[in-house]
């Protein structure tokens, strides 16, 4: 076998062939930004930026109202009682709105939570900006606390023309399982 | 004398001195690095896979005989459901082609073996203990993966039992064996063709292998980037499919499917080879259209990475990328209509007979494209909305699984059997084993399309009254097609025993080939020095 002549090409292109196999490896690890990052640029998620904004030298275009619902749920797992104080309002592009959400932890033990916004239709997810929310961090409520939960927000004038109503929506997640090394949660109960 | 006349034997045949020393026992099987032995390994395993497979899919059927649930709990019927699914993708169709790849790439290509057979070796030997593994998490508490093949998160992260760890282990082994047949193929079609066998003259089932190897390599390590987030999401905290951690479990069945529809051709393409080998020899002709079956071939190869999206229509995605998504794949059916068009211009005006071999692949023609059609429906968004998850799906991709790829395996394996083990197989038994499946799998297969239509839900234990009748039909023929594939298994252990009439050279009348001019059967070393390719 040591006489194969193939022997460095065969070499040669194993490790050819393996560069590959690496490579998509590290492609299918690769997907997971590059595809939150097509999901932003186009907007097609309906995931609104979970970073906050800053209002300023916003023009108000008084002439479009928008319609825009919030609608709150919590997912299995989460006993959390959670709800919009506003089911909805009427807003001009570029005008800054705030809107309160009520939550209450009637379990006997602390739970910690973390809102995830969706909007729907997508594409409006791009124009939704929030200066202020609460999905930005988590929250910890401990036994039958109670909180509300301020929510700014304002709709980019850049709009499309096509989009006058979307749903925001809430859901509340229980994340406690996952912080329980935090030391605060460890402290409450 | 005797002693002289040995001597310079030997000494003629110093190159072949491995001929008198052909290994025996269990040894032979463990440590050998010959592409014969390892693609009878292959071919073995595959079929054991096919059986221990086809008894979950009866299992599946005695549950689904009646409505109601009398027969297995729920959580276990998905359990049969998902482990019959890897079963028959990892376990059976894809070693089967392997096998076929390792005997008969070499002997294609008039090379001596594999380029690579001591890693050839090794990559058969990891498979069965993928399969223990994947087993025997059936067993444990809790049971094995019930979250189906396709494993979508959540199912398979927040709802799966405390198993998935080892089905997660077990697809990683079984990746790793694919990729290293798929190294073992590519490098020994470039580097070790016989001189004069350009890439032009290289039959087609070395052509649609060579291009099946590359999508593996493409693919397969992104199926292993994906478990290996269910594993570490599941596990290690983790989002990656988890909106409370700002994961995304959309993106999961994103990246499954970029792997899983390059995947569907990786089951199909090597049958594409297989009927092109076998619809000439019995209509007398040459392949009509060679070139664009090369071709055709490479474009589907292609294609298969801009479709994945038409497995999750209803997901919600924008419009424009369900039509980008519904034409991409419409685009595949045109070289898959090239390939079907040139089978049956082969076998125009040809001098056909119609021995076992061509059965099956006549049959997989017009099976398979029942398949096809299936599939362009599917393909089509607002008519996706309501087939999707019904038994419409299910009547599809069997279709082209069982009656395509697997009918394509069984073709391959009544056309070379003489040639691997110089006996004709018993032929009465080996047409029972066709008319018996051909008739049974339709019954099974075919109804499912109008259940499905009706609105009958996939992978769910029970359903409503008025699916009953068809339902009974369905398992009629499931259980029929598994006694069915009993025969098979006698005729091949007679073929194995070496019962049978001998074959000459070229075994069947019209073959052609460098594998039909080894002597039957195929002597343990072949083309240790390379044949003239004219």
């Amino acid at each position: 076998m040591s006489a194969n002549p193939n022997q460095t090409k065969n070499n040669k292109l194993v490790l050819k062939l393996a560069a590959i196999v690496i490579g998509m490896f590290g492609f299918g690890f690769a997907l997971v930004p590059l595809y939150d990052v097509l999901c932003d640029a186009l907007g097609i998620n309906g995931k609104p930026s979970d970073t906050a904004s800053v209002y300023e030298a916003v023009e108000i275009d008084e002439s479009r109202l928008i319609t825009v619902d919030f609608i709150t749920r919590t997912n299995t797992g989460m006993p959390w009682e959670f709800r919009s104080e506003t089911r909805q309002v009427k807003v001009h592009p570029g005008q800054l709105n705030q809107v309160n959400f009520y939550v209450k932890n009637p379990a006997k033990t602390a739970i910690v939570g973390q809102a995830v916004p969706s909007i729907s239709p997508g594409p409006a997810a791009l124009y939704m900006n929030k200066t202020e929310c609460f999905c930005f961090e988590q929250q910890t409520l401990k036994a039958g606390e109670e909180l509300l939960m301020p929510m700014q927000f304002y709709v980019d004038p850049q709009l499309p023309e096509d989009i006058t109503y979307f749903t925001l929506q809430y859901t509340l997640y229980n994340v406690t399982s996952n912080v329980t090394a935090s030391a605060d949660v460890v402290a409450m109960n | 004398m005797t002693t002289t006349t040995d001597d310079t034997q030997h000494d003629s045949h110093a190159d072949d001195h491995h001929e008198h020393h052909i290994p025996y026992g269990i040894t032979r099987w463990l440590y050998t690095t010959n592409h014969k032995d390892i693609g009878t390994l292959y071919l073995w395993f595959a079929f054991i896979m096919f059986l221990i497979g086809g008894a979950m899919a009866m299992v599946i059927r005695a549950e689904l005989f009646q409505p109601g649930l009398q027969i297995v709990e729920p959580h276990f019927f998905n359990q049969m459901t998902t482990v019959h699914g890897l079963i028959m993708v990892f376990g059976a169709v894809m070693p089967a082609f392997t096998g076929l790849a390792n005997w008969l790439i070499p002997m294609m290509i008039g090379a001596p073996d594999m380029a690579l057979p001591r890693m050839n070796n090794w990559s058969f030997w990891i498979l069965p203990f993928a399969f223990l593994i994947l087993l025997s998490s059936l067993f444990l508490e809790g049971g094995g993966p019930a979250f189906g093949w396709t494993f979508y998160a959540p199912l398979s992260t927040t709802y799966s039992a405390d198993s998935t760890a080892l089905f997660v282990f077990a697809v990683h082994i079984m990746g790793a064996s694919s990729i290293m047949g798929a190294i073992n193929v590519i490098v020994t079609i470039f580097n070790m063709r016989a001189p004069g066998m350009t890439w032009m003259k290289m039959p087609l089932f070395v052509w649609t292998w060579l291009i099946t190897a590359f999508l593996l390599i493409a693919v397969m390590p992104v199926l292993a980037g994906a478990v290996t987030m269910v594993l570490t999401d599941k596990f290690f905290g983790t989002s990656f499919f988890d909106a409370a951690g700002g994961g995304d479990p959309v993106m999961f069945q994103h990246i499954f499917w970029f792997f899983g529809h390059p995947e569907v051709y990786i089951m199909i393409l090597p049958a594409f080879g297989i009927i092109s080998a076998i619809i000439p020899t019995f209509a007398r002709k040459r392949l009509f259209g060679y070139a664009s079956m090369v071709y055709a071939t490479a474009s589907i190869a292609l294609l298969s990475f801009i479709v994945w999206a038409h497995h999750m229509f209803t997901t919600g995605m924008p419009v424009a990328a369900e039509l980008f998504f519904m034409f991409a794949t419409m685009l595949i059916s045109v070289p898959t209509g090239v390939k079907i068009f040139n089978w049956v211009a082969t076998m125009w005006r040809g001098s056909m007979t119609f021995e076992v071999p061509m059965l099956f692949a006549i049959a997989f023609i017009v099976l398979f494209t029942i398949g096809g059609l299936s599939g362009l429906m599917l393909a089509i968004v607002p008519v996706d909305f309501q087939y999707h998850d019904t038994y419409f799906v299910v009547a599809h991709f069997h279709y082209v699984l069982v009656t395509g790829a697997i009918f394509s395996i069984m073709a391959a394996v009544y056309y070379w059997l003489p040639k691997w083990t110089g006996k004709m197989f018993h032929i009465g038994l080996a047409k029972w084993h066709f008319w018996c499946s051909l008739i049974s799998v339709n019954v099974l297969f075919f109804p499912m399309h109008f259940v499905g239509l009706a609105g009958m839900p996939r992978r769910i234990p029970d359903y409503a009254l008025q699916f009953a009748d068809f339902n009974k039909w369905i398992s009629i023929g499931g259980f029929a097609f598994g006694l069915s594939q009993l025969i098979f298994l006698v005729l091949l252990i007679k073929a194995c025993k070496k019962q049978g009439e001998p074959v000459s050279a070229q075994v069947w009348e019209g073959a052609e080939g460098l594998e039909w001019e080894i002597p039957s059967p195929a002597p343990y070393h072949t083309f240790e020095t390379p044949p003239v390719v004219k």
